[in-house]
């Protein structure tokens, strides 16, 4: 098998669902014909036919709103959005019902849909391409979220989404989509849910990190060890729920904590990371934790997007201020 | 598959230049200075929508969504409006923002990925482009209306495409649009696809124009390669409005030449047969040049002139846009709030070192 970018893992996911569930739907706008704006369908439509892998119209509230009926009546829908941006007219379908149905109908209708959203930015897109408002979802009890950072992660997780008996909002961080290669195992195999992935090991802090920001944070750990700073690099994967175990058992070690994601500061995903390390090991930390993330203001289009958006150096700098504490 | 595109529509100009009817009484009350203008339009937006389709393809702009075989439905329509009526486009129209007095620069700016490419001058009432689909309809609706509260005269319009009118926001639009009688004109280019997916696939209806009814007001199918179809019809969709009479919905049937955006291949979901007969026999300027020809109005030299003149008004733009300093880092607070908080100055104070 040669070497896969994480969009044709994602396809490659897609693929084995649908060929191994009958009831497995693909649907979304332009995920058919086209093969997905990303090409993340490419092909499925010709094999699959236009009753498994289906254009819709353009509509988000329909997609999500009729995936969640589709579900109710015995089908597993694997839903596109095509960006981030543009998931918020189905806002009502996600908040009010799929992430409720279960409780309101007392686990007779659990709302089974995996919902694809490409997200983040680092694509020089046009605007509103670039949204990172994962904590928008994390905040919802009911529905799961996850992100992968390489394309072996993509198909695990995305397999395991399609598994879960819950609905799963399926992260792709596009920036990432074709720029990393690795060989990803043939056939059906997952990545389970609620599991982060220690990237590398070290002793002096613990960074934590999800998607897009998983190449920068590990970039920046390796030029911290030319500086003798030994960073453990936690890639979170799932955000909610959130694998709490692999971040204390690391802060326990580590005795320091940063947290690194492009979404904006104020009630991020890095707040709750924050709290649940000051609940679980606040004895153990020599130094406050930190944040390194996008800024609280609207993402910028594109010109003024690198800054927006934590880069190597700057999560560097701040490995060096917790170090100095 | 033309009988079905051509149900129910006006048409003033065959694509042969021909005037119908109808279009010889038109032709007869317009100046000869419109009738250029019309043609005039047309060339300079063309010439910019290729020009920007090569700065692409050069790396000196991000993604671009052409608009070229689009340019009578968006300069008929926006010849009809006046510099006081609000104008809430998508991100295909920077023909109708043109018309409308945004300069040039601004809209490379825009597509530059710079936010000083958002804002028009003052005097231009043209609001940013909507890159959500469908939701600037009901801004268009909301500023009509306040007019009609006002007990002033301006209208808005809102410029969608044919996949915009599966969302809620289009149909809600409307509905309120109806429910209070507002002066807003809801103006679709047809242009026969949204990205990939075909109009038959995105509406059960046979027409956009037919979607008018359910809300009690006008819709009217007008050949929107013919832009004194479009422009006679949004005209009298405007007066309509201002008199007070309430909403228009206007489908201008049209066909983008090129891709979706620069970052889609038209190729993978379009029959090569329809992208060439609309670009032989249907392209808008071709046959309004026809018509002008005709009509002895088209001077070679002054038509070739006026290419000249296009040509150094985009390089002078461009000239612009590309020598303008960039933002710092920290601008992306300068106007989030009238007044920041003390938080939101310190992260600005942070992202000033970033420079
Ligand atoms: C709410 C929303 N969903 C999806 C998209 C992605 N998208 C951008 S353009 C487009 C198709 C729009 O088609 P249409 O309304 O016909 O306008 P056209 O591009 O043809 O001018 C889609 C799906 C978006 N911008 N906004
Ligand atoms: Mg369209």
């Amino acid at each position: 098998m040669s070497p896969s970018t994480m969009v044709q893992a994602i396809q490659s996911g897609l693929y084995e669902a649908l060929a191994q569930h009958d009831e497995v739907i693909v649907l979304g706008e332009d995920v058919g014909k086209n093969g997905g704006v990303f090409r993340a369908t490419e092909g499925l439509w010709a094999q699959f036919g236009d009753e498994r892998v289906i254009d819709t119209p353009l509509s988000e509230a329909a997609i999500i709103g009729a995936s969640i009926g589709m579900a109710i009546n015995g089908l597993k829908p694997v839903a596109e959005i095509q960006f981030m941006g543009f998931i918020y007219p189905a806002m009502e379908q996600i908040v009010t019902h799929m992430a409720r149905l279960r409780t309101r109908t007392q686990g007779a209708y659990p709302a089974t849909v995996v919902v694809r959203v490409p997200y983040g930015g680092g694509i020089r897109a046009p605007e509103l391409h670039c949204d990172s408002t994962e904590s928008l979802f994390t905040h919802i009890p009911g529905i799961k979220v996850v992100t992968p950072s390489t394309p072996k992660d993509a198909k695990g997780l995305l397999l395991a989404a399609i598994r879960d008996p819950d609905p799963v909002l399926f992260l792709e961080p596009m920036q990432l989509y074709r720029s990393i290669k690795e060989e990803i195992p043939a056939g059906w195999y997952e990545i389970p849910i609620g599991e982060a992935r220690r990237v590398c090991e070290g002793d002096d802090l613990t960074l934590i990190s999800w998607g897009t920001m998983v190449p920068v944070t590990e970039a920046a750990a390796k030029q911290a060890l030319q500086l003798g700073i030994s960073c453990e690099v936690i890639d979170l994967r799932s955000l909610s729920p959130i694998d709490e175990e692999t971040i204390i058992q690391s802060v326990k070690k580590t005795g320091r904590a940063m947290i690194i994601h492009e979404a904006p500061k104020t009630a991020g995903l890095g707040a709750e990371i924050t709290s649940i390390i000051n609940e679980q090991a606040f004895l153990y930390l020599e130094a406050p934790v930190k944040r390194v993330t996008g800024y609280d203001a609207p993402v910028p289009m594109y010109a003024l997007e690198d800054t927006y958006r934590p880069h190597q150096e700057r999560v560097l700098k701040a490995i060096q201020e917790v170090m100095s504490f | 598959m033309l009988g079905q595109l051509e149900k129910d529509w006006i048409q003033y100009v065959s694509i042969e230049g021909q005037l119908t009817e109808a279009g010889a009484a038109i032709w007869e009350e317009m100046s000869d200075r419109d009738k250029k203008q019309f043609y005039q339009w047309m060339v300079y937006i063309r010439s910019f929508d290729r020009r920007a389709i090569l700065l692409q393809r050069q790396g000196r702009i991000g993604t671009y969504a052409p608009l070229e075989g689009q340019e009578a439905a968006q300069v008929g329509s926006a010849y009809a409006l006046t510099a006081q009526d609000f104008v809430f486009p998508s991100y295909r129209e920077h023909g109708v923002a043109l018309v409308q007095g945004m300069p040039l620069t601004q809209i490379f700016l825009y597509w530059m990925g710079r936010v000083e490419g958002c804002k028009a001058p003052t005097d231009v009432r043209v609001l940013p482009p909507a890159v959500p689909i469908a939701t600037q309809i009901p801004h268009a609706v909301g500023a009509a209306w306040a007019s009609k509260l006002k007990k002033e005269k301006e209208i808005a319009i809102a410029y969608f495409g044919d996949g915009a009118t599966s969302e809620g926001d289009f149909h809600e639009a409307c509905n309120f649009s109806g429910v209070f009688q507002v002066p807003v004109i809801l103006f679709c280019q047809n242009n026969g696809y949204a990205i990939s997916v075909p109009f038959s696939r995105q509406s059960a209806s046979e027409t956009v124009a037919e979607k008018a009814k359910a809300y009690n007001f006008p819709g009217y199918r007008v050949d929107g390669n013919d832009v004194l179809a479009v422009y006679d019809v949004t005209k009298r969709a405007i007066e309509r409005a201002r008199r007070g009479e309430g909403p228009t919905l206007i489908e201008a049937v049209t066909y983008r030449k090129g891709s979706h955006t620069t970052a889609d291949d038209a190729r993978r979901y379009r029959p090569q047969a329809e992208v060439d007969e609309w670009i032989k026999e249907r392209d808008p300027i071709a046959r309004y040049r026809k018509l002008l020809v005709l009509d002895g109005l088209l001077d070679e030299r002054e038509d070739e002139d006026w290419r000249k003149e296009c040509d150094e008004k985009i390089d002078q733009a461009i000239r612009e846009a590309e020598s303008l300093t960039p933002l710092p880092p920290e601008h992306v607070f300068t106007h989030l709030f009238a007044q920041l908080s003390k938080q939101e100055k310190a992260q600005q104070a942070e992202l000033r070192e970033e420079r």
